[in-house]
């Protein structure tokens, strides 16, 4: 089954690390992708870059607005994702749990749904 | 009554949570299971009366509900990856021509796979009843004190969740097999609670629900025989089923523990009681069913020595309170220890929770902390204390005991006016 992990975070603590520290955190990351990869579950992944880059889009009365700035504002936001392909639930945890950002924030973990 | 209904109910009774078992195993499609079995159960009971009652039924319905099962992947596989569920289909035919000279028992999977943390943890024993022992939504409803029509949407969203999700139909490697066990304790314990509940014993459904309860917990023992704290739980529930009857008097009076008469406890359930609890000790890995069981067990030995054995009380409620982290533990430890050093000791350590908010309405602090004054003959403190226990109790037959309870305060001294 394949599923997504969605890494939520608090954006302004993560404005906020050192150079030092978000070096930490990449290479933590990088092993965690090749981890995955080496596994063969890894289907694809990606860091979102912040809300403050966000642009939304809705259609309402057939008049297209365009807002700058996220769907919804709360403390922690999506900030990243992988899509893995495992066999059940419990081994997409298991690899949620070893995410990195599961220590700093949460990660939801979501079934593909195949049509 | 036929014997074909007689036997197709023989057959569900022992085999409902084994037959779903096996044909949820490679589907992981729990309702879909439970249509299936329960479509090859009304064709059990169309033809048995006439064709005869099959050399084996259990087989008869498991090749019967595993054909179901066909009809239902043939009808989804459309909208589907076809070549996966080709094969699937392919494989499942074989095992179906085939017919399961006796199926496996996988039900421990099941019951791990009703209590996975990734299901609301108050529909965990509900959907445990429904899956293992086939109990119909209005009954668990009834049990949970729930609405039918809630029940029903919550174990049917509870199987979707399972199904959609992809909750693995399997029993936990052993690195994480004491958390998921304990899951699987806990629902099987709130079940029994439920049954527990109904003091007076005069609802059936909810009488036979603590015996199924049992029933699971017996099964979970069968099948993990080395899991120490599976023992402690079966244990703790016969203690507390031994001594059923006697928590009522003859006019349908609440009687406490300290009231009840050891020789009406039920000698055949302690005896077992003792001896899965001296099992689990053997093993060595103390835990919170293993401690409560325990202190059943220190309980109960008035039935021998005439007292409970309160020194052995109090340390288990200590050891309890390091692992639970329970102002209703530290509320019995304090009782205990009025019994080991008096009252005033007693009342210290039930001051120690006097400022959490969870006892605020929690009838048994009030009904403590007023014994215990009674006991140290703050009367006026003690009358308030009972007023708080009674306005807080549910059930008439303990409201009446805190009342006469209240009312024997007069003969110590007139409490003041309140």
């Amino acid at each position: 089954m394949q599923y997504l992990l969605m890494i939520y975070g608090d954006e302004a603590a993560m404005a906020a690390v050192t150079e030092a520290e978000g070096g930490k955190m990449l290479a933590a990351y990088g092993a965690y992708a090749e981890a995955m990869g080496k596994a063969g579950v890894l289907q694809g992944g990606n860091r979102l870059r912040p809300t403050s880059a966000s642009t939304t889009v809705r259609i309402a009365n057939g008049k297209t607005t365009v807002l700058d700035g996220p769907y919804i504002e709360t403390k922690e936001q999506l900030g990243g994702y992988f899509l893995i392909d495992v066999p059940d639930l419990d081994a997409a945890l298991s690899w949620a749990e070893r995410c990195p950002g599961a220590s700093t924030g949460v990660i939801e973990v979501r079934p593909i749904w195949t049509m | 009554m036929t014997a074909a209904r007689l036997t197709a109910e023989a057959v569900a009774r022992d085999s409902y949570g084994k037959l779903i078992a096996w044909l949820v195993a490679r589907t992981g499609d729990l309702a879909g299971a439970e249509d299936a079995l329960s479509d090859a159960f009304a064709a059990a009971l169309a033809e048995w009366p006439e064709a005869g009652v099959p050399d084996n039924p259990r087989a008869w319905l498991a090749t019967v509900a595993r054909r179901k099962q066909l009809d239902q992947l043939r009808r989804r596989r459309t909208r589907r990856d076809a070549a996966g569920h080709l094969a699937l289909l392919a494989n499942e035919f074989d095992t179906a021509r085939a017919g399961p000279a006796d199926i496996p028992d996988e039900r421990l999977a099941l019951m791990f796979v009703c209590a996975h943390p990734a299901i609301d943890a108050a529909v965990r024993a509900p959907l445990m009843l429904r899956t293992v022992l086939g109990l119909d939504a209005a009954s668990i409803a009834s049990a949970f004190l729930i609405a039918p029509a809630t029940m029903g949407q919550r174990l049917v969203r509870a199987q979707t969740r399972i199904k959609v999700t992809g909750i693995p139909f399997r029993v936990p490697e052993p690195e994480e097999l004491p958390d998921r066990l304990e899951a699987v304790l806990d629902a099987i314990y709130a079940a029994f609670a439920a049954g527990w509940t109904d003091p007076g014993g005069t609802e059936v459904r909810r009488r036979d629900l603590a015996v199924e309860a049992i029933w699971l917990g017996r099964l979970v023992v069968s099948l993990l025989p080395a899991a120490p704290e599976a023992l402690g739980l079966l244990a703790l529930m016969l203690y507390a089923e031994a001594r059923r009857a006697t928590r009522r008097g003859a006019a349908g009076e609440y009687v406490p523990l300290a009231e009840q008469d050891p020789k009406a406890w039920d000698q055949t359930m302690i005896g077992e009681a003792e001896t899965l609890l001296h099992r689990a000790g053997a093993m060595g890995m103390a835990g919170r069913f293993q401690l409560e069981a325990a202190i059943q067990s220190a309980h109960v030995v008035r039935r021998l020595t005439g007292r409970s054995d309160w020194v052995a009380i109090e340390r288990l409620y200590a050891a309890l309170e390091a692992v639970t982290d329970s102002p209703v533990v530290t509320i019995n430890r304090a009782i205990a220890v009025a019994e080991t050093r008096g009252v005033e000791a007693g009342l210290a350590v039930l001051g120690s929770v006097a400022g959490d908010k969870r006892v605020l309405e929690y009838q048994p602090y009030w009904a403590a902390l007023a014994g215990l004054l009674a006991r140290a003959g703050a009367v006026s403190a003690s009358d308030d204390a009972y007023r708080r226990a009674i306005g807080l109790e549910p059930d008439p037959a303990v409201r009446q005991f805190l009342t006469a309870k209240r009312a024997g305060l007069k003969g110590i001294n007139p409490p003041a006016s309140s």
